[in-house]
């Protein structure tokens, strides 16, 4: 008996030897099929998110035939965009704000941009309560699909489209600490009420562009708004801010080359801060020849000039400088001028992580999705995105706006029982100087709370146009 | 009302699903019969279930009276291969029958809500492939010199693929069939027959060499005709049979070297290759080209999520040869991603099944077939839903039993018969040794009692 158990046993392991090699086979293509299955879980569970939301993906369109597509809410409660369902079952898109969110809210015939494109699918998804569902399936009656919260302010937003005025320009705010978008303004400017019927003539008047985001997807020179990447390029590459002197006379010459001072004022004798703060264009110019085109290039790209940003859509800063880069054209780009091209909301971005420590956290709109019942379904956390520099760079770089607020180009937005700090800007576009004007910077020094970026088109110097608009921001944010 | 019931449909047909994956691993560790005939008739119960409900949804929606009798004559279809298994082949393997019945089944189901009519051809090819595989499993029995048709099954092979080449139209950018039949799918089995036939005798390193370039030949014709896919599938049987037949870790390491040559060359060399390289990496990117088709797909498995958007509720028609390549994202888009997984076990299963039937066959011809068709049909499903989630680049393959196509489907129920009958081959085997066992016993006391008989 025993004999024969031993036997048997001696048979399945020759046999397991035998078949070694086929059991390798399963185990392999065992393993293939459960990471194929690890694929689809990790893509259902993790990445399905951007593709569903993707503005090219339809699918969600055939919602609508059961769902009633969803409230836009601002941080304080007011309804940005509303579905009215009338007694014959027609619905309306209706917009309260008019033309106050028209951009960064969107529109959703005629395609859709703005929020209603990027939550479409929240917004034509209903999580009612399942009772409510199931009658509304019962009596044939559509669900209400759920509201989104936006991260977007009604009355700050208003403040900043009010101070634009009728002039052409973009005001983004952003909550440096979290990446919250409190304001997004674009002028020109349409009615997301009337966009059918006012569509071809919008879409044919190039003259104005009015459907286009310019805070998003302008494409501006920094001009010394600039200077900022300039300053945290020149610490990179010394170590320090001390010990730097430079003696303006108004205008430099390099290749046969002149940059001149605004005005062609003489600053004199200077040190870094006090040539930061009165945006002296000959000590910058000055800079970057000596720092060269390739330090510059690396500094601006981690900034992420010529890179990707967290947004749905945007348009990509260029930065054009190469190592072959000729003089003139490096004494341009530090200065602002030359090839470079950025964005509004770039610009914010930057400064939001300057006023954080130097973290840039991912910008978002969404800031929560509800029921229509009012369950809070999700809520977006806050992300890092990226360290776009050290603390220790960013303090620098803060202290240095501080000086542009506290005495130079900024000094209207001080004394006004708040700190801020910042830096001006006036971009040239044109051969008979005329220029954009820039203003980027943060309220609330010491721990910041606020970090706007704007521009107005052909408003002359920064001081003259940009700071006021942010100074009504700033109040705004902190008086009411 | 239609969309309350839809909406339980999807829960019923998940739970039907689940119920049946879990069946398929179950049923492997029980030993005694009547436990095992007890699930095997669960299964066919959960199939037509699943069936029904699924019908009758797709019936709700669309009001079409045909889909009615498309229901029916595929309730006879199935009744009719379960019946004659088991009155003609009653050592079958019935869970590998009933795995191919749920996978031609959620086949029909997506075709019958995509297009009634490519389910109703799909279900006359799949009856008709069916009556032919009826005799394979006897074919496979007498016809001894199977084995000894080496080069025929090579010539077959590559003069096939070779006219293709030389005749085929181009279509999505590759040739792939002469007068509506794609020969790769058959050149699939003839390819393995004549592996295992070189591989199976006496191994030379000669051979080895033979096999190569034949396998080579093979698979330089399909990668000219720009049939990425069947060219991979036939790399990986060769490469895997060459393995398990000279049990040399090193011909593995070697052939994977070469093939990550071939595609780095290839890539380098072939425009399309590029693309569908681009439309992995990045496919947003390249939306508007070659990325359509593989967002689409994504778009279709998100929207889908766990649950699915119900039979009907999605629309899969937005994905471009959603019939073929994409059937598994019309599956997750409308039956969600979890009836999905248990897809992917159920294929996971039936290729176990078939390394295990290989496993206990002795015959080392027929061992090396059932393990080379194993290897293509667990490769060919890693490739399509591989490609259709974009966890590899896409090759543009089908998802066997599932996805339309005559000549796949044709050639994997010819596969199954040829696998069924190896396994009853290994059961008449197995009863063989028995009878010799019971022999020998009775011999032996028959001895006994002889010698006892003398000694008294």
């Amino acid at each position: 008996m025993k004999q024969k158990k031993l036997e048997e046993r001696e048979a399945a392991k020759r046999k397991k030897a035998r078949n070694r090699e086929y059991s390798f086979v399963s185990w392999f293509f065992v393993l293939i099929f459960v990471s194929l299955i690890g694929y689809v879980v990790y893509f259902n569970a993790v990445k399905s998110e951007d593709f569903i939301n993707s503005p090219y993906n339809t699918r969600q369109d055939t919602f609508s035939d059961r769902v009633v597509r969803g409230t836009i809410q601002s941080s304080d409660g007011q309804v940005l965009a509303q579905t009215n369902v009338y007694e014959d079952g027609t619905e309306e898109r209706v917009y309260p704000y008019e033309n106050i969110f028209a951009h960064v809210v969107g529109y959703d015939s005629n395609g859709k941009s703005g929020l209603e494109s990027e939550a479409n699918f929240q917004l034509l998804t209903s999580n009612q309560f399942f009772l409510d569902q199931m009658k509304n399936e019962f009596r044939g009656s559509k669900n209400m699909g759920d509201t989104v919260v936006s991260t977007l302010n009604a009355s700050l937003q208003a403040t900043a489209y009010n101070a634009l005025g009728d002039r052409r320009g973009a005001v983004v705010a952003i909550e440096p600490s979290t990446g919250k978008i409190l304001v997004e303004v674009s002028k020109p400017d349409f009615d997301p009420n009337t966009i059918a019927e006012n569509w071809d003539w919008l879409v044919s008047d190039e003259n104005n562009s009015s459907l286009l985001n310019r805070a998003t997807n302008g494409a501006y020179p920094p001009g010394s708004t600039f200077k900022v990447i300039m300053a945290l390029d020149y610490f990179r590459s010394k170590g320090s801010f001390e010990g730097y002197s430079y003696l303006c006379q108004g205008s430099i010459t390099l290749d046969e080359h002149t940059i001149s001072c605004y005005n062609g004022t003489v600053h004199g004798q200077e040190d870094f801060y006090s040539a930061f703060a009165s945006s002296c264009n000959c000590a910058f110019a000055d800079m970057g020849s000596n720092i060269g085109a390739e330090s510059m290039r690396r500094t601006a790209e981690e900034l992420l000039f010529n890179k990707k940003l967290p947004l749905p859509s945007y348009k990509k800063s260029s930065f054009t400088l190469e190592k072959d880069s000729p003089v003139p054209l490096i004494m341009q780009t530090a200065i602002g001028q030359g090839n470079t091209l950025v964005s509004p909301m770039h610009m914010a971005l930057i400064t939001s992580a300057i006023a954080n420590g130097g973290v840039l956290m991912k910008p978002y709109l969404i800031d929560q999705v509800k029921s229509s019942d009012g369950e809070v379904i999700k809520t977006t956390e806050p992300e890092v995105y990226k360290k776009l520099m050290t603390t220790n760079e960013a303090n620098l770089l803060g202290k240095l706006m501080k000086k542009v607020v506290e005495s130079g180009t900024a000094s209207a937005l001080s004394g006004r029982g708040y700190t801020a700090a910042g830096k001006t800007g006036s971009a040239e576009f044109d051969e008979n100087g005329s220029s954009h004007s820039w203003f980027i910077g943060y309220s609330n020094v010491d721990n910041p709370d606020l970090a706007v970026a704007v521009i107005v088109e052909n408003g002359g110097t920064g001081s003259q146009a940009a700071v006021p608009i942010a100074g009504e921001i700033f109040d705004a944010y902190h008086f009411n | 009302m239609i969309n309350v019931i839809v909406e339980l449909s999807k829960y019923v047909i998940l739970t039907l699903m689940v119920v049946y994956t879990f069946h398929c691993f179950y049923m492997v560790k029980k030993q005694d019969e009547e436990e095992k005939n007890d699930a095997l008739r669960q299964q066919l119960m959960l199939i037509f279930f699943m069936d029904f409900t699924a019908f009758l949804v797709i019936y709700l929606k669309t009001n079409n009276f045909e889909v009615i009798i498309f229901y029916i004559e595929m309730m006879v279809f199935f009744a009719a291969i379960q019946i004659l298994y088991r009155l003609f082949y009653k050592k079958a393997s019935l869970l590998l029958l009933n795995n191919m019945c749920m996978l031609l089944s959620i086949g029909f189901v997506m075709l019958a809500r995509l297009d009634l009519e490519t389910a109703t051809k799909q279900l006359l090819i799949a009856a008709g492939g069916s009556a032919i595989a009826l005799v394979i499993p006897v074919m496979i029995r007498k016809m001894k010199f199977l084995r000894r048709l080496t080069w025929v099954y090579a010539g077959i092979g590559i003069l096939l693929l070779g006219a293709v080449l030389v005749l085929a139209k181009t279509s999505y950018g590759a040739k792939l069939s002469l007068m509506g039949i794609q020969p790769s799918e058959v050149i699939k089995l003839t390819f393995v027959f004549f592996m295992a036939s070189i591989l199976s005798g006496m191994l030379t390193f000669r051979k080895v060499v033979l096999a190569t370039i034949i396998a080579a030949l093979h698979v330089g014709i399909l990668v000219l005709s720009r049939d990425l896919g069947s060219a991979v599938i036939f790399f990986a049987a060769y490469l895997i049979m060459i393995y398990v037949a000279t049990k040399k870790v090193a011909y593995l390491g070697l052939g994977i070297a070469g093939g990550s040559v071939a595609s780095v060359i290839a890539y380098q060399l072939f425009g399309h290759v590029r693309q569908r390289v681009s439309a992995w990496k990045d496919p947003m990117a390249v939306y508007q080209n070659e990325g359509y088709q593989i967002v689409q797909s994504l778009f279709a498995i998100g929207t889908g999520g766990w649950f699915g958007m119900g039979l009907c509720q999605g629309s899969p028609e937005k994905i471009p040869v959603v019939k073929n390549d994409f059937i598994f994202s019309a599956i997750c888009e409308e039956m969600g991603g979890i009836f999905a997984i248990c897809l992917i076990l159920v294929c996971m299963s039936f290729f176990l099944m078939i390394v295990n039937i290989a496993i206990q066959i002795k015959n080392p011809f027929y061992k090396l077939i059932a393990l080379g068709l194993g290897t293509e049909y667990a490769f060919q499903v890693f490739l399509t839903i591989g490609g259709a989630t974009k966890f590899i680049p896409l090759t543009g393959v089908t998802l066997p039993l599932v996805s339309y196509g005559g000549s796949s489907v044709m050639s994997t129920i010819l596969m199954l018969a040829i696998i069924q009958g190896l396994y009853i081959l290994r059961e008449d085997e197995d009863e063989e040794i028995e009878r010799h066992r019971k022999e020998a016993a009775k011999r032996a006391f028959e001895a006994e009692e002889a010698r006892r008989a003398r000694g008294c």
